[in-house]
Order: C-alpha cells, then sequence, then structure tokens
C-alpha cells in the first residue's frame, strides 16, 4: 500500500511535466563549492540545447564564485544521478536524455572552493 | 424545612464522573462508524479501560489553574509594553529569533489545537478523548499568548505583521508547515507518536529550552514568561505523549512494529525541523546558551538514551537515525545559516555574518569542524560584503521532496559533498537530502508524491499575487513572489546590517546608553 488512508487515495503526482507548462525542471549541483547553500532548481524547456545551460544559465548562477571564471569546460566531469554522464552540448537536453526532475552534478577538478574548504 | 446536604464529592468520584464517565457506547449506530479513524492504521485495541489517564484533571480544576497563570501572564505584558521592553534586549539581531518563533513555531501550536480536537473527537476511548481535548485547549492557549507576547515586538520591529500569511506561502515555512500537516493528515494513533511523543516527549527540551533560555539571556522577558506559562502544561503533555506509547505497546505485540516505523519517522522529521532551532542558537542568539552539539547531548544522547532503555522492555529500539543525527550535531547549523545567508532575499528575517568574537566561540565549540569547513566561508562573505558585494543567491534552490529543507545536508561522513538520495515512482524522480527522509518517503510514496515544495510551485507559476501575467514582457518574478508571501522588499529581508531593525533600534536605544 502507497499509504496509510481511511479510504482509497490515488492521484497523479502535484509536480508531474504536465504543471510546468512546457517546462521540465532540471537540478544542477557544483561539487565541491558548496558557498552555493544547495543545488539549484530549474524549469527548462526540454528542447534546449545543453550549450545553452552551460554558458547562458551557469554564469549567472555560479559566476561569484571565484572558481568560476577559471574553470576548463573541457576537464569537467559530469555526474546523472551521481553516474557519470557525457552531455553533448550542441543536443538538446531532450535528446541528451535529460527527463523532467533529473539532477545533473559537475565536477570541476583542480578547483576546490575558498581556500581549499569546498566552500 | 429539612435540607438533606449531600455531601462533597471525594476527588476520585469527582474524577470519574467528569471524565469517564462522559463517555458511553453508542446503539443508533454501531461504534466503528462513529469512531473510524482509530481503527485504520492497524493499531489493535483490546481494553480502552487499562487506559491511564495522564493529566488527573477534571475541567472546572483546569479552568481555575489556567485563569490564574493568564492573570500572571497579562500582567508581565503590561508592564512589558509600559516599560519599554522592546528596548531591553542584547541587541536587534536577537529580533530574529522571535521572527523565527512567531513565523515558524506559533503557527504549530494553532496546527496542534487543531491536531487534539481531532483526536480528542475519534479515540473510541473516553480517557484518551479527554486528554487530547484539554491538550487542545492548551495548545489554542499557547498560540494566543504567543501572539499577544509578540505583537509588543510587531509595533516596533519588522517581519511579524503577516506571519500567519506567510505561513501558508513562504518557502522556509513550509518545512514546519508540511511537518505538521503529516502529521494532521494521518491517523490518530500516528498523530499522538508524532507530536506527543517524537516532538514533545523526545525533542521537545531542544525546541524550549533554546527559545525560552535564549530569551531570558537576551533580555527578553515577555517570551520568559509565556515560556513559563506554557510549562506546567508542556509537562501534561509529555506524560500523554509517553501514556499512548506505553498503551499501544502493551495492547496488543502487532502493534510494536507499527509503532516503531512512526518512531522512526517521527525522530527523523522532528530532527530535521528543529535544525532551525539549532542554527538560532548558533548563530541568532547575541548571547549564546549553549551550542547545538551540547543540547544535542544532554537532551538527546543523555536523556533520550534512557528513555529508550526504558523502552527497551516492550521490544522498541532507538530510532534509526539517531546516530546519524548525532554524527551531524557537528554540521547542520553552520549550513542551515549559510543557506539562509543565500536566500536573504527572500526570508522574511535577516542574517547576518558572525561578529570576531562570536567566530571564536562557534570555533571553541566546534573544534572539529567550524575552521575547517565553514569559517572560510563566513570570512569570504565577509570580505565581499565589505567591499559591497554582499552575496544573495538568485537562484531558487533544490528541495528535498520530504522534509522540503533545501538540499543543503551532507553525505555522512563527508561534509564537502551534499548528499543526494532519490527514488522513482509513478515514472518521475523524487529526490531526498538523506536516508531518512527517503525512506519516509519509500514507505508513504502517494502521500509525499502531492508535497507542495515551495520551489516547483513557483515554477508551475501557483506563488504570485491573482491576476500576475507571467507572460508579460519584462515580468520579475522574485519581486512578484515575495508580493504573494506578504513581505516588504528592503525591510523585511536583506543583510541585517542595512535594516531598519537596525538603525531604528540604534536611534531609540542610544539615548539611554551614552551621552550624544
Amino acid at each position: 500500500m502507497a499509504v496509510t488512508a481511511i479510504k482509497d487515495y490515488a492521484f497523479p503526482a502535484r509536480d508531474r511535466v504536465e504543471n510546468f507548462h512546457g517546462a521540465q525542471l532540471l537540478f544542477i549541483g557544483w561539487e565541491d563549492h558548496l558557498l552555493f547553500a544547495a543545488p539549484h532548481a530549474f524549469p527548462f524547456p526540454p528542447a534546449m540545447p545543453f550549450r545553452a545551460v552551460v554558458e547562458q544559465v551557469l554564469p549567472g548562477v555560479y559566476g561569484y564564485h571565484p572558481d568560476f571564471a577559471q574553470i576548463d569546460w573541457r576537464r569537467v566531469e559530469w555526474l546523472k544521478s551521481g553516474q557519470p554522464f557525457a552531455p553533448d552540448l550542441d543536443k538538446s537536453l531532450a535528446d541528451n536524455g535529460l527527463k523532467h526532475k533529473d539532477v545533473i552534478r559537475f565536477r570541476t577538478p583542480g578547483l576546490t572552493g575558498i581556500a581549499g574548504s569546498c566552500s | 424545612m429539612d435540607m438533606q446536604v449531600k455531601k462533597k464529592l471525594g476527588l476520585k468520584d469527582r474524577y470519574a464522573l467528569m471524565t469517564r464517565d462522559l463517555g458511553w457506547d453508542t446503539t443508533y449506530q454501531p461504534m466503528e462508524k462513529v469512531f473510524p479513524y482509530d481503527r485504520y492504521e492497524g493499531i489493535k485495541i483490546h481494553d480502552w479501560d487499562k487506559w491511564e489517564d495522564p493529566f488527573r484533571l477534571t475541567m472546572d480544576a483546569y479552568w481555575k489553574y489556567q485563569g490564574e497563570k493568564e492573570k500572571k501572564l497579562y500582567a508581565v505584558m503590561e508592564a512589558f509594553a509600559q516599560n519599554n521592553g522592546h528596548l531591553g534586549v542584547t541587541d536587534a539581531r536577537y529580533l530574529n529569533a522571535i521572527k523565527l518563533f512567531i513565523q515558524g513555531v506559533s503557527p504549530l501550536e494553532y496546527y496542534a489545537h487543531r491536531g487534539f480536537a481531532h483526536a480528542g473527537r475519534h479515540f473510541s476511548g473516553v480517557g484518551a478523548r479527554v486528554a487530547c481535548q484539554m491538550q487542545s485547549i492548551d495548545e489554542l492557549r499557547h498560540f494566543q499568548t504567543q501572539v499577544h507576547t509578540i505583537s509588543n515586538y510587531n509595533k516596533h520591529y519588522n517581519g511579524m505583521h503577516s506571519f500567519r500569511h506567510m505561513f501558508d506561502r513562504v518557502w522556509y515555512l513550509s518545512v514546519p508547515k508540511s511537518f505538521f500537516e503529516d502529521a494532521l493528515s494521518a491517523g490518530p494513533f500516528e498523530f499522538l507518536t508524532s507530536v506527543s511523543f517524537s516532538f514533545e516527549y523526545v525533542l521537545t527540551n531542544l525546541l524550549f529550552v533554546p527559545f525560552m533560555s535564549g530569551a531570558a539571556y537576551n533580555g527578553d522577558m515577555a517570551t520568559v514568561t509565556f515560556g513559563f506559562s506554557a510549562q506546567s502544561d508542556e509537562s501534561r503533555h509529555m506524560t500523554l505523549g509517553l501514556e499512548c506509547i506505553k498503551f499501544m505497546l502493551e495492547q496488543d505485540p502487532d502493534n510494536v512494529p507499527i509503532v516503531q516505523a512512526w518512531m522512526d519517522k517521527w525522530f527523523w522529521r522532528g530532527y530535521r525541523l528543529l535544525t532551525l532551532v539549532g542554527m538560532m542558537m548558533d548563530y541568532m542568539l547575541p548571547k549564546r546558551v549553549m551550542s547545538w552539539a551540547e543540547a544535542w547531548e544532554i537532551y538527546v544522547e543523555q536523556n533520550g538514551g534512557a528513555l529508550f532503555k526504558d523502552l527497551a522492555r516492550y521490544g522498541i529500539r532507538p530510532p534509526k537515525g539517531l546516530a546519524q543525527a548525532t554524527a551531524d550535531k557537528h554540521h547542520i547549523t553552520h549550513q542551515a545559516w549559510g543557506t539562509f545567508y543565500n536566500y536573504a532575499a527572500a526570508a522574511p528575517f535577516h542574517t547576518w555574518i558572525p561578529e570576531k568574537d562570536e567566530m571564536e566561540w562557534l570555533s571553541a565549540k566546534y573544534p572539529d569542524t567550524f575552521d575547517k569547513h565553514y569559517r572560510p566561508r563566513l570570512e569570504h562573505w565577509r570580505e565581499q560584503d565589505a567591499a559591497g558585494n554582499r552575496f544573495y543567491n538568485k537562484t531558487l534552490p533544490m528541495l528535498c521532496n520530504t522534509c522540503q529543507i533545501p538540499m543543503l545536508f551532507t553525505e555522512p561522513g563527508d561534509p564537502t559533498k551534499i548528499c543526494y538520495r532519490e527514488s522513482d515512482y509513478l515514472g518521475d524522480k523524487f529526490h531526498f537530502c538523506s536516508d531518512g527522509c527517503k525512506e519516509i518517503f519509500d514507505h508513504e510514496p502517494a502521500k509525499y508524491a502531492q508535497s507542495w515544495l515551495p520551489v516547483h510551485q513557483i515554477y508551475q507559476g501557483n506563488c504570485f499575487p491573482e491576476g500576475t501575467d507571467p507572460t508579460k514582457e519584462g515580468f520579475e518574478p522574485l519581486p512578484a513572489v515575495l508580493d504573494y508571501y506578504g513581505m516588504n522588499f528592503g525591510r523585511d529581508n536583506l543583510d541585517f546590517n542595512v535594516s531598519e531593525d537596525k538603525r531604528n533600534f540604534e536611534q531609540w536605544r542610544g539615548p539611554s546608553s551614552s551621552n550624544t
């Protein structure tokens, strides 16, 4: 039983993709940079190129950090749900296999935050 | 005329007549139709007469005691107002602890009032019903006295004006709100396990001692007084929590695994909620009482340890998340304060970087973690702030689907990595901050698939004032969301150092403590 209830209790999820007006949620975290308290949530159209996320969205989100300008994007390691992930920058989010409410993280080797504290 | 004067009733008769004797078995309708709620959770009760009344109180005595306490409390509140008590606190940063209380705790008292009224209707045992009804009235009184006390601060400081409106809307308040709605929407036995036992018995000292001692240390006599006024009620509430647990465990061995699962769940939910209190203790009180880690050691590791030793004879073990929570005591408050520092534009209270001596205090209380992991972050923010570049995180955070706290907690054993957990349900992913929150979801996914997650609600377009057109060119979501929250931008939010509270407090208090 999916819930202890006094009678049948079955409803579609509150956060199903249909409720996001054509967008889907993508969660993004930057490993070892906890100055940003938590990963971030974004509503993106599935047709958006992955490159647009990296080049147009992330600078506004993470640019405050002194490490951000030093990122060598060719060396960045991506994870999707904790597993290695190799996005094609020129393909869309959907064509990269990213679905509603997927979570990706990026690790920037050599960059370990403020004074090496992973902040 | 011959008058037959009846002897005054003895305590015992009087008690029986005014509690147990008020109940009856229904005949027009079967009992199970009149009381459907105390069966579906799977708890088996064979003999309600075995229930021991925890309060030993009748309604007439109850009114008398409470009336006396009210008189004293309102006299203190009156004196507080007349003597400009709002200027007597250590410094204006303290008021942010009061904001946290009125925004996040007082509405829970009201929810508790509703929850106990519901349980007081739906237990088929009359003893349990009477106890719950009395507690329901207590909770309403606590809510009222808190609102009345804090209304005096509301006349002078920002962020307290629409606490009830905010409770249903502001992102961080979905943490206490969803906690209590989870309990309220459960059956009456789970409700009592969650609120009366796990929260009021196991964790309550971590809520009330910090707030009330914090108030005493920081010159806030009004809050101390409502705390005292509630204290004798709280001890009755704890007794009810323990009685309900023992009653369930004694009635049927099949109840044991159900109760154990509830204890695991509600320990973890309560612990997650108390992150806010821990943060208040370590960062928001200008004059600190004790650290979160110290409070955890005294109230949970020592006192809780004794309680669970006592419950072991029923086959109950300590809550599953206890070891994890104990290991995390050196981290969570720093991580939470950093989060509110990030999102200071969106929360209706102020944040700041601790002063140098406060950093030393943190370093002494958290020798293994503060300097290594958290001081560099805070010092970087302070330098940036001094250079006119105060950090405001403008992108909405990813939330845990169960506790609804941003995903700020780190992996067990590795404070440099955010902890990510996920489950698949109904074709979608659901994300969690911890194994504890994931297990709660996995046990009842249909319930938590309905979580009202503030970030997702904003992105669905449900958190703008009525009539807003988010498709209009140049639409800015943040001001619209704050408007929907009932927040005044620049007064209720942002850094303490640029706040009206700080300016006003200095202007008002200055003349009484200096010659200029």
